[in-house]
């Protein structure tokens, strides 16, 4: 499956030097158009039109009621802050969208190695729904003195198996990062759960740092 | 007085059960002497055969010499009679998790065992404390959260109530040290820390599923693929059991008040259905023999 991609500043899946961005061909050769920042056009002669998504939902680039927004889609591959990202592609679809536009996205991921799993348009997909709660949780535990750092990690990864701990991975993506997704999120979902929590929101006030 | 635990008498209450029988072996394989106590003959004489294919398997991957088999199966003492427990210089209990039931054992431990003896708790959902209210000297009451299944896990969560005396602490902390376990140190709270962050993180995927963001299988491979965990969440839960995912709710709703701990009504739609996960053959997924299918 052939893709063009039209680019507007820095992608979060595809950072500069991915193979995958040299793998797009002419717009006019594609069956796939991608859009990674830039802003997206409809066009029912694609298999396929992908919008990169971040925090948004796709339903901010499409109207998903349009016909014309059948074959559009949204993507995002999942990176913990600016670690590289990961093998896994949330692929976002409305309620209406066109199997063979899934099948074609589907497609041209697979062909470069990545795993796809398919969601609906609602915030935080699939990861950053789940998994941003837990964060948020495992570092109030941290203020309230339930553990140590070391220890909540080691916890993880001795009794879950986990490769890794909720607070060297949040260190690690940053916490500003982690401000920001949780930021998104708790405007749109408005539960406590999502609330960024004290030490993302001073890491962000810091600048980040 | 000390409170170094010595390689004679580690007391292990409900050793007929799951966590119980992995308990006794972790401390028999260390070289301690154990007294199996349960409340009847027929659960303790289950754990017999499987302690003995357990390490009969040890022997078979070279693990162990036959000896050291029969030295360690002969280090298990198993009983009915509570009053054996009375010289251990530890006891463990992990007996049903329900706090009055492990109050009175407690109060019964106080009435036999020697001054020294230590109390370990295997609790998963209650307070050390107030099963510690349940004898005259809970500065000798200790949390310590064996993972399933004990005798292969190695994490123990260690958590002191808030009586808990600070030597105590440290014997029993090192004791699981000399059994080659990894403690961690937590305070008294609701699900310490493993099942603290488990339980609604757990409940969050479900709540994924019902909400329509994508089906289990999906969700399952976002998370193995993107983070690197072994088993997704709706993966794990099939296997612990939905009907034990709506008991570990009960357990912490009511004393959290989270959000992300309450049950989810699919959850409960699920176990009524009797789906229960692998041990009924379907849950988020449906089971063949062992093999899965994507539900
Ligand atoms: N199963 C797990 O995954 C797991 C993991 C960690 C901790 N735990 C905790 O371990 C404890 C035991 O759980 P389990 O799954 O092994 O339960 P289980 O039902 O398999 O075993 C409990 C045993 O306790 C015995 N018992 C009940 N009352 C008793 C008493 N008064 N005196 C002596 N024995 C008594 C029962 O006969 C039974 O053999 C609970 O506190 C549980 O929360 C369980």
């Amino acid at each position: 499956m052939r893709y063009f991609i039209e680019q507007k500043g820095e992608s979060r899946s595809f950072p500069r030097g991915d193979a995958f961005l040299a793998g797009a061909c002419a717009a006019a050769d594609a069956e796939v158009a991608i859009y990674l920042g830039a802003p997206v056009v409809a066009d029912a002669g694609k298999a396929a039109v992908l919008v990169e998504l971040t925090t948004e939902c796709l339903a901010e680039h499409a109207d998903e009621a349009a016909a014309e927004s059948r074959n559009i889609l949204g993507f995002a591959r999942y990176r913990n802050g600016e670690l590289p990202p990961s093998n896994v592609v949330e692929l976002v679809r409305f309620p209406g969208s066109d199997a063979r536009a899934i099948d074609a996205a589907k497609a041209v991921f697979e062909a470069a190695g990545l795993t796809v799993v398919v969601c609906a348009d609602q915030p935080g997909r699939i990861l950053d729904r789940l998994l941003r709660p837990k964060y948020n949780a495992a570092l109030r535990f941290l203020d309230e003195g339930l553990a140590s750092a070391e220890d909540m990690d080691k916890t993880c990864k001795l009794g879950l198996g986990y490769p890794d701990g909720p607070i060297e991975r949040i260190l690690r993506g940053g916490l500003s990062h982690h401000y920001d997704v949780t930021q998104a999120l708790f405007e749109t979902y408005g539960t406590p759960a999502y609330a960024p929590p004290r030490r993302a929101l001073a890491a962000a006030r810091r600048g980040g740092r | 007085m000390s409170d170094a635990i010595k390689t004679v008498g580690v007391g292990v209450c409900g050793a007929g059960g799951t966590m119980g029988a992995g308990i006794a072996i972790v401390a028999a394989r260390a070289g301690y002497k154990v007294v199996c106590y349960d409340t009847a003959e027929a659960p303790l004489s289950r754990t017999v055969k499987q302690t003995e294919a357990f390490f009969q398997k040890s022997v078979e991957r070279g693990k162990m010499s036959e000896a050291d088999r029969d030295a360690v199966l002969a280090r298990f003492e198993r009983t009915t009679d509570l009053g054996r427990l009375a010289p251990c210089d530890l006891v463990i209990e992990a007996v049903f998790e329900d706090l009055s039931v492990k109050r009175k054992l407690i109060g019964e431990l106080d009435a036999v065992c020697s001054d020294h003896t230590i109390f370990g708790s295997n609790t998963s959902t209650l307070s050390i404390t107030e099963i510690a209210s349940g004898c005259k000297r809970p500065e000798r009451v200790v949390g310590m959260h064996f993972c399933l299944p004990a005798q292969l896990m190695k994490l123990v969560e260690m958590s002191p109530g808030l009586l808990t005396s600070d030597q105590v602490f440290k014997a029993a902390w090192d004791w699981t040290v000399t059994c080659g376990q990894k403690p961690v140190r937590t305070q008294d709270k609701p699900g310490f820390i493993l099942n603290a962050l488990l339980v609604p993180f757990n409940n969050d995927a479900i709540r994924a599923v019902e909400a329509g963001v994508a089906d289990a299988a999906s969700i399952d491979t976002a998370i193995k693929v993107g983070l690197g965990y072994k088993m997704g969440p709706l993966e794990l839960i099939d296997l612990v059991g939905l009907d034990t995912q709506v008991r570990l709710c009960e357990a912490f709703y009511p004393i959290t008040l989270d959000p992300r701990a309450a049950c989810p009504p699919l959850l409960r739609r699920m176990v009524a259905a009797g789906l229960l996960g692998r041990k009924s053959g379907r849950g988020f997924y449906t089971y063949d023999g062992n093999a899965m299918f994507g539900a």
